[in-house]
């Protein structure tokens, strides 16, 4: 199982013409959350933000649609979320929590909330947990290198950044570049070398744009909470959806590329154990299903 | 005998297929065998892991009351000699000037099947590493360790305090005997050599970090900081509790209790 539990799988959109301006792709996340607040399903959320610094985002807490939309779009270095969390029960003083997570992140998360060691009444309060696909993250640096070196652009004219259709894509007003991803390689954070989650196995909610057209997201609903809210925000009529099977490329691709991370990070998890270096997850001749995020 | 067997002769069973609700629990468990005794000692620490153990409002008087008896402890127990216990919660640390402590902590180890390091100080010696003696009333007392330094310890919860909600997920756990629950605190147990640069050289040196923040959030003195994706400590407001290496999703990854937890 590739693409983790989940209840149901559908290619969605939002339906607000703004968000869809602004989205990464289908709008998802910002979707659920302007609806989650809406209806005071949350008090808050936890997003990536922007800062003074172009594309370098930190944890914020959003509290209104106006806060999550200046945090849409996708930025492809570090923003540790989970960090911010506590700040968001605490100093904030939310009681209910939503979050956008990738994989890892909703490791610490999850890991957290069952075993909450030293973290005191904070693990009840996650509401909604958004996950969001993720092959690796890119330190700032990394990104510098792209744009500046690797493509001669002035990060300061791009508007967008986009991974997909094997290139890394920056998009200033006039112009599109593109890069290869062959170009990226090497520049990718080493720990996400040996992750075994492409699709935020342990979201509420998980999304990304792999799997459906460009405009449109891929969702998988997952726990109940999740599956709850999702329905609710479709019913509400804040997201539209079409039938997986009726839209391309579908979910064919999305399994292809979920294996090959899983193959790929298997490898070196066994390499690694080979050398005697520690790895938190069982090696292949230990685990039944050989590319289980175990 | 093992330490799962002996945690298994603790419960009286056998591990049970279902969780069943708690208030259950208490009742069947009241009905079947005898409560099992548990003595709470208190070495040098500051008394915040019973009182977090306390905020478990909900919980506290059936646990007193129907699921445990305190045969011992220090304002609880009207009691000076020390009894059998089948489980002893040792918090704090141990002195080793301090030759009271180091017998009462010999004596635990005789008269407890089951010793559980309870909270950092017990564990890894926590704040009380930075002891360096010359006060009053006694500038003898200078050197505190985890109290698995000088006994064999069973079990470790560690935390600055650890949070009332682990507390009240290890006593449920063992009260259903969910070993696969308790096995990281019985891991644990081995952990006594804590320290926030532990996020360092096992985590950024081995190539595993990811920057999710975990660390940076459960730091219980906020001595770490996230600066460009790493982990940042602030050695001065660390208290080597090791909570953010436990915590770290790169340390030890529980994933079959996650699913569990999330019905998958």
């Amino acid at each position: 199982m590739v693409l983790g539990t989940y209840k149901e799988v559908v290619a969605a959109r939002s339906t607000d013409k703004q968000i869809q301006k602004i989205a990464q792709d289908g709008g998802i996340v910002s979707a659920l959350f302007c609806y989650a607040l809406d209806e005071k399903l949350i008090d808050g959320a936890v997003v990536a933000g922007p800062t003074e610094e172009l594309w370098k985002p930190a944890p914020t807490v959003a509290m209104t649609a106006e806060e999550v939309l200046a945090a849409a779009g996708t930025k492809y270095t570090f923003s540790p979320n989970v960090w911010m969390l506590k700040k968001a029960a605490r100093q904030y003083g939310l009681e209910k929590i939503g979050t956008v997570a990738i994989p890892c992140q909703l490791m610490g998360i999850r890991k957290m909330q069952s075993y909450p060691f030293g973290v005191r009444f904070l693990a009840d309060k996650i509401a909604l947990a958004v996950g969001i696909f993720c092959m690796e993250n890119f330190p700032f640096a990394s990104l510098q290198t792209f744009i500046s070196e690797k493509m001669g652009l002035d990060p300061n004219l791009v508007e967008k950044m986009d991974i997909g259709k094997g290139k890394f894509w920056a998009y200033t007003a006039d112009d599109v570049y593109t890069l290869p991803l062959k170009e990226t390689h090497g520049y990718e954070q080493n720990g996400c070398k040996i992750c075994l989650d492409y699709v935020a196995e342990l979201a509420d909610v998980s999304t990304g744009s792999v799997g459906t057209p460009d405009g449109w997201s891929t969702v998988f609903t997952r726990t109940d909470a999740g599956e709850t809210i999702f329905k609710a925000a479709v019913e509400a009529g804040v997201i539209e959806t079409k039938a997986i099977d009726d839209v391309k490329p579908g979910l064919g691709l999305l399994e292809k590329l979920a294996t090959d991370k899983k193959t790929k990070a298997m490898k070196v998890i066994d390499d690694r154990k080979a050398m005697g270096l520690p790895v938190p997850y069982k090696a292949s001749s230990e685990k039944e299903d050989p590319l289980a995020n175990i | 005998m093992s330490i799962l067997a002996r945690i298994k002769a603790f419960l009286g069973m056998e591990a049970k297929p279902e969780k069943e609700a708690l208030e259950e629990e208490v009742e069947k468990v009241a009905e079947e065998k005898a409560k099992p005794r548990i003595g709470y000692i208190h070495l040098s620490g500051c008394t915040g892991d019973v009182m977090s153990l306390s905020e478990n409002y909900d919980i506290l008087a059936e646990l007193l009351t129907n699921l445990v008896d305190i045969v011992y402890g220090q304002t609880l127990v009207d009691l000076w000699e020390m009894p059998e216990m089948d489980l002893a919660l040792v918090e704090g640390s141990v002195c080793l000037q301090d030759e009271h402590s180091v017998k009462e902590l010999m004596e635990v180890r005789e008269k407890a099947a089951l010793v559980c390091a309870f909270g950092s100080c017990a564990a890894t010696g926590c704040f009380t590493r930075y002891s360096r003696g010359g006060q009053q009333a006694r500038p003898d007392h200078e050197s505190f360790v985890p109290i698995a330094d000088l006994v064999k310890v069973d079990c470790a919860i560690p935390g600055c305090p650890p949070s009332p909600e682990i507390i009240a997920k290890t006593v449920v756990a063992l009260i259903n005997g969910d070993m696969d629950y308790l096995q990281p605190m019985l891991d644990l147990a081995g952990y006594t050599e804590a320290c926030g640069c532990d996020l360092q050289t096992k985590v950024v040196n081995q190539a595993l970090c990811i920057g999710c923040g975990t660390c940076a959030m459960a730091c219980q003195t906020r001595a770490l900081d996230m600066n460009a994706g790493r982990p940042e400590l602030n050695s001065d407001r660390c208290v080597k509790c090791g909570v953010c290496y436990v915590q770290c999703p790169r340390s030890w990854w529980p994933a079959e209790q996650i699913n569990k937890d999330l019905g998958f």
